[in-house]
């Protein structure tokens, strides 16, 4: 059987994806989730093949609820927006099907996915890829995995961040919260405007920075308002005098 | 136009004669010691000339514009022209006499400095008149391109739907098609109704309150088809303010923005509450909707669908405190204040 996982707010639209897939014997549908939360839950339980993502969902997106899975299965989008979509996506995700979308236009992802499966192989897009995708708007939150729980949290309460192995730690002031991805996947996606790469390792929210204090021999550190006191590289304070004007 | 520099032409050669000619035949008289009657001939003949010669002058300038720097030349060439109005009118006195004067010589000068006079002033009215005749015309040109600008801005403001909402639509629309046809049917006439009340509205034509409301109830129950058990509504509306006036497709986009932001805020259901009512002889509109101020995405300024009505309230009533929008506990609500006049 194909485990199928079937992602979408709104009901006629899962109900919609029910009927197409009813074609397909093979097919077995796990799970109609309503947000990504339960999508989440959904795909942890039962380990799908293939999962119909809608992008616009209630408090996480789509694409943030694809950061929380660890290996994600084959991802077929399904949604109205086709900003993002038509520009990154056709070429990295499985297959984007525009709402509404025909029968015909299904069994065509369908078929993508089949090949695809037979080569014994789930994903089109190589984890490298993967991390530069879009985001479909300017990056202003984050969602972390803590625990059992889902956090989202907004990029204004972050004061700075380090790197941890495949981790990047990410200091709010009140806590350290740990996300896997790397520091190259922040620089790329948050606003170079509020956040600067000071050093291979650390990466501050400019609005959070007090003051630049000599450090050793002729390096320097950044003095944040919370005390923390970040190192600073040799084309980290460059960057920084250059992102202050100085 | 014509007629308009015939009409000064004209004024110009009856006030030559009345005014300057009973001048110049005293003038002669006195000076050159002229018969009253030789004296008031010539006087006539020359104020004739240099009145054709004004209105000749008159009807060019309105078709050529001169430009500033080429009123020297036209000066000289008045010069020229009034010269040989003034030589030309001399013949003819000579002619209709049918004997030279010796006073002709003597008076020469004078005649052709005050003629020179004349068509200089002339043109300076001509040159004066038709460069502000184009400023204002340019004005006025300036002020329809403006007012069309402002138009073509209500109305992308006005149908700023969004075009998710039409394809989100169409899929429930496909989706039913399978399962329920009958509401599929039912669901592409409400669109229907909702899609043709969003054409051909006119902003200068203000819209009674039900009709809006009207408009609105489509637009809702469109939404909870797609939405199903997670949207409900409540319309509060006082009688006085369904009659109360707006303009059209107001409030949509607030509601439109309320549902956005209610269903994708929170996950469970989102309540859309709507209430109107009249005071101190404005409409009061407030959309409310429950949000999560934890979570919330960080938002700048009033978000862009009540950006976009914000400027096209400010278009229409030159003013910025229409639109205002309140956070308290759990509920976001939008504020809307229409004048009534």
């Amino acid at each position: 059987m194909i485990k199928v996982v079937i992602i979408d707010d709104e009901p006629l639209a899962r109900g919609l994806v029910r009927e197409y897939l009813s074609s397909y014997p093979e097919v077995e549908i796990c799970a109609e989730c309503g947000d990504g939360f339960d999508g989440l839950k959904a795909i942890a339980q039962y380990k799908p093949f293939l999962i119909f993502l809608d992008i616009q969902m209630p408090k996480i997106n789509g694409f943030e609820m694809l950061e929380l899975v660890e290996n994600p299965p084959a991802i077929i989008f399904t949604t109205a927006f086709d900003e993002y979509a038509m520009k990154a996506f056709e070429f990295h995700a499985l297959d984007y099907l525009l709402k509404p979308f025909s029968k015909e236009r299904f069994d065509k992802a369908m078929k993508k996915w089949i090949n695809l499966h037979k080569q014994g192989r789930t994903q089109l897009l190589s984890p490298a890829l993967h991390e530069t995708i879009k985001q479909p708007e300017e990056r202003t939150r984050i969602v972390v995995r803590e625990g059992g729980n889902i956090r989202i949290v907004p990029v204004n309460e972050i004061h700075y961040m380090e790197a941890y192995d495949d981790y990047v730690k990410i200091f709010t002031g009140k806590e350290m919260l740990l996300k896997k991805k790397t520091m190259n996947f922040y620089e790329q996606t948050l606003d170079a405007n509020q956040f600067v790469r000071v050093h291979r390792s650390y990466m501050i929210q400019l609005n959070q920075l007090t003051k630049l204090e000599p450090a050793e021999k002729d390096m320097y550190e950044a003095v944040l308002k919370s005390g923390a006191r970040i190192p600073l590289s040799k084309s980290g304070y460059a960057k920084l005098k250059a992102a202050l004007g100085i | 136009m014509l007629f308009q520099s015939l009409k000064y032409s004209l004024i110009a050669l009856v006030c030559l004669i009345f005014l300057w000619a009973p001048v110049q035949s005293w003038l002669l008289v006195q000076e050159f010691k002229l018969a009253w009657k030789s004296a008031i001939l010539d006087a006539g003949v020359t104020s004739i000339f240099l009145g054709l010669g004004t209105f000749l002058l008159f009807n060019t300038l309105n078709y050529y514009r001169i430009e500033k720097k080429q009123l020297p030349i036209s000066v000289v060439g008045i010069a020229a022209l009034a010269y040989g109005l003034m030589i030309g009118a001399e013949s003819t006195i000579e002619s209709i006499t049918k004997n030279s004067i010796e006073y002709m010589s003597g008076f020469q000068l004078q005649r052709i400095l005050f003629a020179i006079l004349i068509t200089l002033v002339t043109l300076l009215i001509a040159w004066y008149s038709t460069t502000k005749k184009n400023a204002t015309e340019e004005d006025q040109r300036r002020l329809v391109t403006e007012k069309m600008a402002r138009d073509a801005e209500l109305a992308s403001l006005r149908q700023q739907l969004q075009p998710h909402f039409l394809f989100n639509s169409l899929n429930s629309i496909s989706a039913l098609i399978g399962t329920q046809p009958e509401k599929a049917r039912n669901m592409i006439q409400q669109l229907s109704d909702f899609l043709r009340g969003t054409i051909k509205k006119d902003d200068s034509q203000l819209v009674p309150l039900f009709e809006e409301m009207q408009q609105l109830r489509l637009y809702l129950e469109i939404e909870k088809v797609r939405f199903g058990h997670r949207l409900s509504t409540n319309i509060d509306s006082d009688n006085a303010s369904l009659s109360a006036k707006l303009p059209p497709l107001l409030m949509q986009p607030v509601v439109e923005n309320a549902i956005k932001f209610g269903l994708y805020d929170t996950v469970g259901e989102t309540e859309i509450v709507i209430k109107s009512r009249l005071d101190n002889g404005q409409l009061i509109i407030e959309v409310e909707n429950p949000f999560d101020a934890s979570t919330t995405m960080p938002r700048q300024g009033t978000g862009f669908g009540l950006s976009s009505l914000q400027r096209r309230l400010y278009l229409l009533y030159a003013r910025t405190d229409l639109l205002t929008t309140t956070q308290k506990e759990k509920t976001f609500t939008t504020h809307i204040r229409i004048p009534q006049v």
